[in-house]
């Protein structure tokens, strides 16, 4: 507790330092990620991070000390350098893109690591080099104010430049041929695109490292994609959980103490995760959960459907039946029956007396229309999609459970209430 | 306008096929008789390659079954032989054409086995049929569209099979080629062997197949080519979509939901 | 004889990394192999931390399970879950880094785990670690007698599975169509893959092996059409790579591997700028 209030108190410059950097960072990097996210580019951002290495090496070699401002021009232009020959590869030789990246991103950092290693075995050079293998593995702690003013000043470029461009940023990531054809400089916009996330990277990788960059601009888009399908809200969620990651995990960093980068990452992946798996709609488990409750569905709806059409045969709908007769009329699993019995029960589709069933109002009503939408159905399909009156059976079983009531209306006016289906049983229409 | 035949190579029953959860096949229900050189046609996006993706295995399938020879695909894969769309794979592959046909064989190998020299003089001869066996040792990105796809059809030639499966073959093929192909499919049927083309040009289709299967989602009509493919089947395959059909499709799809209990 | 025990193991990592690097190329999977490279790190320091040494097999055991699973989870995010694959690709390696460096931070206290090895190779300490028998017989380092076992068992697989591997990657529906299961090639491709990343981690690190794996490859690719020479040719750049590596790194007097991988990247550029020319001419 003491730790949480010392922590958000902000009185420590150091702490400030690494919240506010880091919050500089993820704004700026979830921000140029939607785009790349959306541009079906993200890889591309992995590329310039693990790129921007030689620049900084270079940057220092020739300026000789340690000066934010030069090294990032030189990550600036290593980066651009990058993107600009994984072009000239996938574009002039048959080399596929994916290999293209590859190839110029280990290159890069090959090159990148030889130059760092050289600076810090040559003694003239690595007097002045301290701090410099941070930007390997990213060193947040070593954020300082002249560090946050060089950082805020580019990610308000990168801010300025989002909003004014937004609306053409959109069009360009989401349909490049439209925006071609009403005239955008889709090229230029491109090009801006991509200045903006060598910015982020450039922000970023002194916090977090080449390596994890890439999961700050591409981790917060592929989440919120998972809660939204509203493009304003997609960027605002993927902002809002980079910053919220960002301030726990350099929290976590603190209080552990361990590397602030990864922890940012970890919590921001396991956030990633949780709505890959959990997200309403989209996520995997709803998605399973979804499936499970629509079989249900179609278990209790065939169990009703079952039991009206007993009642059918006999003319009376008052009857009680058994399992074993219901098991006759549509054999199924037992267990699975006697579940679905169970459910239909307690929902009051069905009264139990002893060992047997009856169908309520509410239930005769639902076998009723289920019936229905089955025979009516196969008549549809014999009649418009010319199928034999044999082989309509099964499909109608389908259909019949996600049939909705607009469809059900259509279907009926479309073939004007027929009175008999295929096999020339009575269609039973609500009276 | 379904003709059923007896004794069929080829059985096709009541086959649904989905590409993500929507349905792009319906109850699909249709036989063929051994010996025919048949066309399936439809309007895009019809489901004509889903066919005979489905008939491959390729695609899963919803329901239904498939034989051929009476039996189901494992049974009989040597006997059977599938020529993908020319654009499904990489023209820029480092490898020959000789390469190419001589794979042709590799399902009669067994595995880790090399192609003996028998293997390489069926290829060889192969390449002749088509006309192509002076660019044996060609390599694959120099070839044009026509020539690509004779390639393609000699290594189908190469599997030395009973049943063959096309998937338009005469896209971005030149007029030569376009006619040597067909005089080829042509000998093939009457030297016996079974021929299934997706094809979607209507002019051709008389002069071409001798069987037609006519496909929009469902199947419109599968019979003899002059008595199958007539103005009324085609009006119905090529005038639109079935409305509530593809509505339901739309919402199966939406709701991401298996079609099948169990 | 350092230096031969040095451009030895150098060779020995570029042979199997060039070999099953073509087919990654060839296949468009590069970027599954790179994210594997990074994915293996929490798994060797997990094994690490049990058993103190490099060389003990649950490290290799470790890593491989890292690699294969991996793999399983992009797939499972980007078919499951609708994700774009590259972006399944990101999420998923940079998790997993992130959880190797957090342990590394942990544990490093406790054992002597040195992340900058594990990540950039110390090829350099590869001539120090002998293998003397009980008798007293000096065989040479033992790292290269394993990478010589790693070398056998994938030039055999390449060897073997030619037809297989060709056909599979050419042309996934046909191979199906005739009954050869390219899922079945793809998982022993990739399980090759994360084997060779584990068995070279140790002398050009986890980050640098997807260099191995992609450079010498596309290399070669530009200069030929003939897949056996193309594989042929990746050997002869991964081997030119590591020999020209090492003299490189010893004039700037820095990281071996990375002199290896920028050689390799000189290489490349020298190859692409002639095949344009002669395309031009």
């Amino acid at each position: 507790m003491e730790q949480l209030l010392h922590f958000f108190s902000f009185q420590d410059p150091i702490i400030r330092n690494v919240i506010l950097g880091t919050i500089l960072l993820s704004i700026s990097s979830s921000l140029v990620g939607c785009f790349t996210f959306l541009r079906k580019r993200s890889l591309v951002g992995d590329a310039v991070a693990h790129a921007v290495l030689p620049g900084i090496c270079v940057a220092f070699i020739l300026h000789g000390e340690k000066n934010l401002w030069i090294l990032m021009i030189g990550a600036f232009v290593a980066g651009w350098l990058s993107l600009i020959v994984i072009d000239l590869i996938a574009n002039k030789s048959k080399i596929p893109e994916d290999s293209a990246i590859a190839l110029v991103l280990s290159v890069f950092f090959g090159v990148g690591t030889l130059l760092l290693t050289h600076i810090q075995h040559n003694p003239s050079l690595s007097s002045n080099a301290a701090g410099l293998e941070n930007f390997l593995f990213g060193n947040a702690i070593a954020i300082n104010q002249q560090d946050l003013y060089a950082f805020g000043t580019i990610a308000c470029i990168l801010l300025a430049t989002i909003t004014i461009l937004y609306k053409e940023f959109i069009l360009v990531s989401f349909d490049v041929n439209f925006a071609k054809t009403i005239g955008f400089p889709v090229r230029v916009l491109e090009l801006i695109l991509t200045t903006l996330t060598v910015l982020a990277v450039v922000i970023g990788i002194q916090s977090v490292g080449v390596v994890l960059m890439s999961a700050m601009l591409i981790t917060p888009a592929a989440t919120a994609r998972f809660w939204t399908q509203k493009l304003n809200v997609f960027i605002l969620i993927a902002t809002f959980l980079g910053v919220i990651s960002s301030i726990s995990g350099s929290f976590i960093s603190y209080v552990t103490p361990s590397p602030t980068g990864p922890w940012i990452v970890m919590i921001l992946s396991l956030i990633a995760i949780v709505s890959f798996l959990f997200a309403p709609d989209r996520g995997i488990i709803s998605k399973l959960m979804k499936q499970n409750a629509f079989k249900q569905k179609v278990i209790d709806e065939n169990i009703l459907k079952a039991l009206y059409q007993l009642g059918e045969n006999e003319q009376k709908s008052d009857i009680q039946y058994s399992i074993k007769e219901l098991l006759n009329k549509r054999p199924m699993d037992e267990s699975v029956l006697s579940k679905g019995l169970y459910r239909l029960t307690k929902e009051r589709f069905l009264i139990q007396e002893n060992d047997t069933w009856q169908l309520t109002p509410l239930g005769k009503n639902k076998g009723q229309r289920i019936t229905k939408i089955h025979r009516l159905w196969e008549v549809y399909l014999t009649k418009y999609v010319q199928i034999a009156p044999d082989h309509v059976h099964e499909d109608a079983d389908s259909i019949e459970h996600i049939l909705t009531p607009e469809l059900e209306k259509k279907l009926e006016e479309l073939l004007e209430y027929p009175s008999t289906d295929p096999h020339n049983t009575t269609i039973p229409y609500k009276k | 306008m379904v003709t059923q035949v007896e004794n069929p190579i080829l059985e096709v029953h009541d086959l649904t096929v989905s590409y993500q959860s929507k349905p792009v096949l319906w109850n699909v229900d249709f036989s063929l008789p051994s010996g025919s050189l048949t066309g399936i046609i439809g309007p895009n996006g019809a489901g004509k390659s889903t066919l005979i993706k489905s008939i491959m295995g390729l695609t899963e399938k919803n329901s239904g079954y498939i034989k051929l020879f009476d039996k189901p695909l494992s049974k009989v894969r040597k006997k059977v032989s599938y020529v993908p769309q020319r654009e499904s794979v990489d023209w820029n592959f480092p490898t020959s054409v000789f390469d190419i046909v001589l794979m042709g064989r590799y399902g009669h190998l067994g595995l880790f086995k090399r192609p003996k020299q028998a293997d390489k003089e069926f290829a060889l001869e192969c390449l002749r049929d088509v006309g192509m066996e002076e660019f044996k040792d060609r390599q694959i990105s120099q070839l044009s569209g026509g020539q690509q796809q004779r390639v393609f059809l000699a290594r189908a030639l190469a599997q030395n099979a009973d049943i063959y499966f096309m998937d338009e073959p005469f896209v971005g093929v030149d007029a030569a080629t376009e006619a040597a192909i067909i005089e080829l499919l042509k000998k093939m049927r009457n030297q016996g062997k079974t021929v299934i083309v997706v094809h979607h040009d209507l002019q051709s289709v008389k002069k071409y197949f001798d069987w037609v299967i006519l496909i929009n989602m469902r199947l419109i009509a599968s019979g003899p080519t002059e008595t199958t493919f007539t103005k009324d089947t085609l009006q119905e395959a090529y005038g639109g979509k079935l409305t509530l059909l593809s509505q339901i499709s739309d919402l199966l799809s939406k709701e991401d939901i298996p079609t099948r209990q169990g | 004889m350092n230096t031969f025990w040095i451009i030895l193991t150098g060779c020995l990592v570029a042979i199997p990394c060039s070999l099953l690097g073509s087919y990654l190329v060839l296949r468009k999977m590069v970027m599954i192999g790179d994210a594997i490279s990074h994915a293996v790190l929490p798994g060797i320091i997990l094994s690490f931390m049990i058993t103190p040494s490099f060389d003990s097999p649950l490290v290799i055991l470790g890593a491989g399970v890292m690699g294969v699973l991996t793999t399983f989870l992009i797939e499972f995010f980007s078919q499951k879950g609708k994700l774009p694959e590259d972006a399944s690709i990101g999420v998923t390696f940079t998790w997993l880094f992130s959880i190797g460096l957090i342990l590394s931070s942990a544990f490093t206290s406790k054992t002597d785990i040195d992340l900058d090895c594990i990540l950039f190779g110390e090829i350099l300490n590869i001539p120090l670690q002998l293998w003397i028998t009980e008798s007293g017989v000096n065989l040479g380092p033992s790292p290269v007698w394993f990478l010589g076992f790693v070398n056998l068992i994938i030039v055999s697989f390449i060897i073997l599975a030619y037809k297989e591997l060709f056909i599979t990657t050419f042309d996934k529906a046909f191979a199906i169509a005739i009954g050869i299961s390219a899922g079945l090639w793809h998982y022993l491709l990739m399980g090759m893959v994360s084997f060779v990343t584990v068995a070279s981690f140790e002398s050009v690190g986890a980050v640098l092996v997807i260099s191995f794996l992609v450079t010498p490859a596309s290399t070669a690719y530009l200069l030929t059409h003939d897949l056996k020479k193309m594989l042929l040719l990746s050997v002869l750049f991964g081997i030119a790579s590591a020999v020209g590596g090492y003299y490189l790194s010893n004039y700037l007097d820095s990281s071996t591997s990375a002199g290896m991988v920028t050689m390799g990247g000189i290489l490349f550029a020298i190859v692409f700028v002639i095949s344009k020319k002669l395309k031009t001419a």
